[in-house]
């Protein structure tokens, strides 16, 4: 039996050595969104409303939208994935459902630790002041007070939102959706994530700030982590990533070098 | 022996689901278990009371009084009863104070009122920072409970000031105020937890609560005494709303801070029943909200 286990460890030793240790495995991942009350006109109004409920009927047909169709890739460790595609091709359902806030119609998603998902639509606190925000975010993403404390002063730094002013003591609503966005990638970028999910947030700095956040990712990839970043920018994908997966209509249509990729889908894009 | 068997399977690591095991990947988004739960609650200890605080500065950022509101408000609401049914009215119902007595209900009634319909958009109301950032949900029900708590505090000292001015004596049983306040407090957490839950899956509540919470008012004898309840109900009517949670801890606080006060039933049996709320309460609402933990933020 001693013999028998030292040969299974030894070929787990040759498997995990020959290949790369994986981060993310999308298995045969069917994403299905069930949207109430959307359909037929006249459903909506109060009278039908009442009539629901007096003749004890359902609530009107679901519409079902079957966004993602069988998607399976497996993602390594330090590893950047540009995701691809037209608009409604299913990219950011995906990152959602790696990201665990999406349940999977059919298949399955397998993590290391939990993914972060850092998209443009993460609103923080309106009305309070920056400052209190990236105390409020470090402190969500399960950072210490200590910790916290520490990493403040950097974080407002590395958004660059006290460029003009000092704007991280003043409530959010006074930034443009450029700083927010700045300060939210901020926030985020300051832990070390297994795997982090950029959805679009990199598009709404300006040059010096995409600059910066571009060397932010590839740090997080030198410190082993896996990065997914969606993007209609094809630039930013060519600067950052060297893998690339193209969704078009909920289904991979290419998944290889970035260079291969984006040639096919910029051909495909201009037809 | 059965480990062994597991490892040496000769199929091992071909299908995705046994790569994923082996490399110690976790399907996304699952819900830990009760017990791991309640732990990283409690790592993130930090957060709810800095999200507390947060919320209570933002609430009163835009006034120019800022958070001298906290006892403007209580004070503000005391004047107006008093002006209604102290001045107006003249009611007293029986009760050698009647100004303290109604503050009371009222007070401690608004505590969890006002839990009650923050809870409800606890979850609905955060989704930008729920598909942000991975937390445990409960942070955020839990630091509403605690948004109100504070209030609550500012509201005691008011109450305080005002059963003195009635001509309430200030003894030792004052102290059971304490007890009282975490009992109920505990109740509020749990049903802000369960409220989340409710809130988060049917929207039409935020319209239906406020009806809701106007019943149960009328069901805790804050405007009135709680004597009415045995004169003009019939006697099963009235035996069940002695079990009424609010009233419990309502008649709690009363008979903390009053020398002369009527109660619905011995005191010792509404002891009990606090604490059985409690218990019942703040247990149940957070099985019943960790239960729907993977849910939130979806759709």
């Amino acid at each position: 039996m001693a013999e028998q286990t030292a040969a299974a460890a030894a070929t787990a030793a040759t498997t995990a050595t020959g290949e790369r240790i994986p981060t993310v495995i999308v298995d045969d991942v069917h994403i299905v969104y069930r949207v109430h009350g959307a359909g037929t006109p006249g459903t909506g109004t109060p009278v039908a409303g009442l009539r629901r409920l007096l003749t004890g009927k359902r609530a009107p047909q679901v519409t079902e939208v079957h966004a993602v169709k069988g998607v399976s890739f497996t993602a390594y460790r330090g590893e950047a994935i540009g995701l691809i595609g037209s608009n409604g091709s299913g990219k950011s359902t995906i990152l959602r459902a790696v990201a665990g806030l999406l349940p999977v119609e059919r298949g399955a998603i397998f993590t290391q630790g939990q993914p972060s998902l850092l998209g443009v639509n993460a609103a923080l606190q309106n009305d309070l002041s920056g400052e209190r925000n990236v105390a409020l975010g470090c402190l969500a993403m399960g950072m210490s007070p200590e910790e916290v404390r520490k990493r403040t002063p950097e974080i407002v730094q590395f958004s660059g939102i006290n460029d003009r002013g000092n704007f991280s003591a003043l409530p959010m609503r006074t930034y443009s959706s450029g700083m927010s966005a700045r300060l939210r990638f901020s926030i985020a970028a300051a832990k070390k994530h297994d795997v982090l999910l950029i959805d679009e947030a990199l598009a709404t700095g300006d040059a010096r700030f995409r600059r910066r956040s571009e060397g932010r990712v590839r740090e997080l990839r030198a410190e082993a982590g896996t990065v997914f970043l969606v993007s209609h920018a094809i630039g930013t994908i060519k600067t950052t990533c060297e893998r690339t997966i193209w969704l078009e209509s909920g289904v991979i249509r290419a998944d290889g070098p970035t260079a291969e990729v984006c040639r096919e889908y910029e051909a495909y894009m201009n037809k | 022996m059965a480990e062994t068997a597991v490892t040496a399977e000769p199929d091992a690591g071909t299908t995705p689901a046994a790569i994923a095991a082996r490399h110690g990947l976790t399907v996304a988004g699952a819900r830990p278990g009760l017990g791991a739960y309640a732990r990283q609650l409690w790592a993130y200890r930090h957060f709810i009371s800095a999200y507390a605080n947060a919320r209570v500065i933002a609430q009163f950022s835009t006034a120019k009084l800022g958070r001298i509101w906290q006892v403007l408000t209580p004070i503000t609401n005391a004047l107006v009863y008093y002006l209604i049914f102290g001045i107006i009215l003249k009611a007293d119902g029986g009760e050698p104070n009647f100004i303290g007595y109604l503050c009371a209900g009222v007070f401690i009634f608004t505590f969890t009122s006002s839990v009650v319909t923050a809870g409800i958009q606890a979850i609905s109301g955060n989704l930008g920072i729920i598909r942000a950032l991975h937390f445990p949900r409960a942070s955020l029900p839990l630091a509403l409970a605690m948004v109100q708590f504070q209030h609550l505090v500012a509201s005691m000292l008011v109450l305080a000031g005002i059963m003195l001015v009635t001509g309430e004596p200030l003894t030792f049983e004052w102290l059971l105020v304490l007890p009282a306040l975490l009992l109920q407090s505990v109740f509020n957490a749990g049903l802000a937890l369960a409220m989340a839950r409710l809130g988060a899956k049917l929207t039409d509540l935020r319209q239906v609560m406020p009806f809701i919470l106007r019943t149960w008012m009328y069901a805790s004898a804050v405007l009135y005494p709680v004597t009415l309840f045995k004169d003009h109900l019939p006697p099963w009517a009235a035996d069940l709303l002695e079990l009424n949670p609010l009233l419990v801890y309502i008649e709690l606080m009363r008979h903390a801070m009053m020398s002369e006060v009527s109660l619905s039933s011995p005191i010792g049996q509404i002891w009990a029943l606090a604490a059985g709320w409690a218990l019942l309460v703040g247990a149940g609402g957070f099985i019943y909200f960790w239960r729907g933990e993977q849910e939130y933020g979806r759709g």
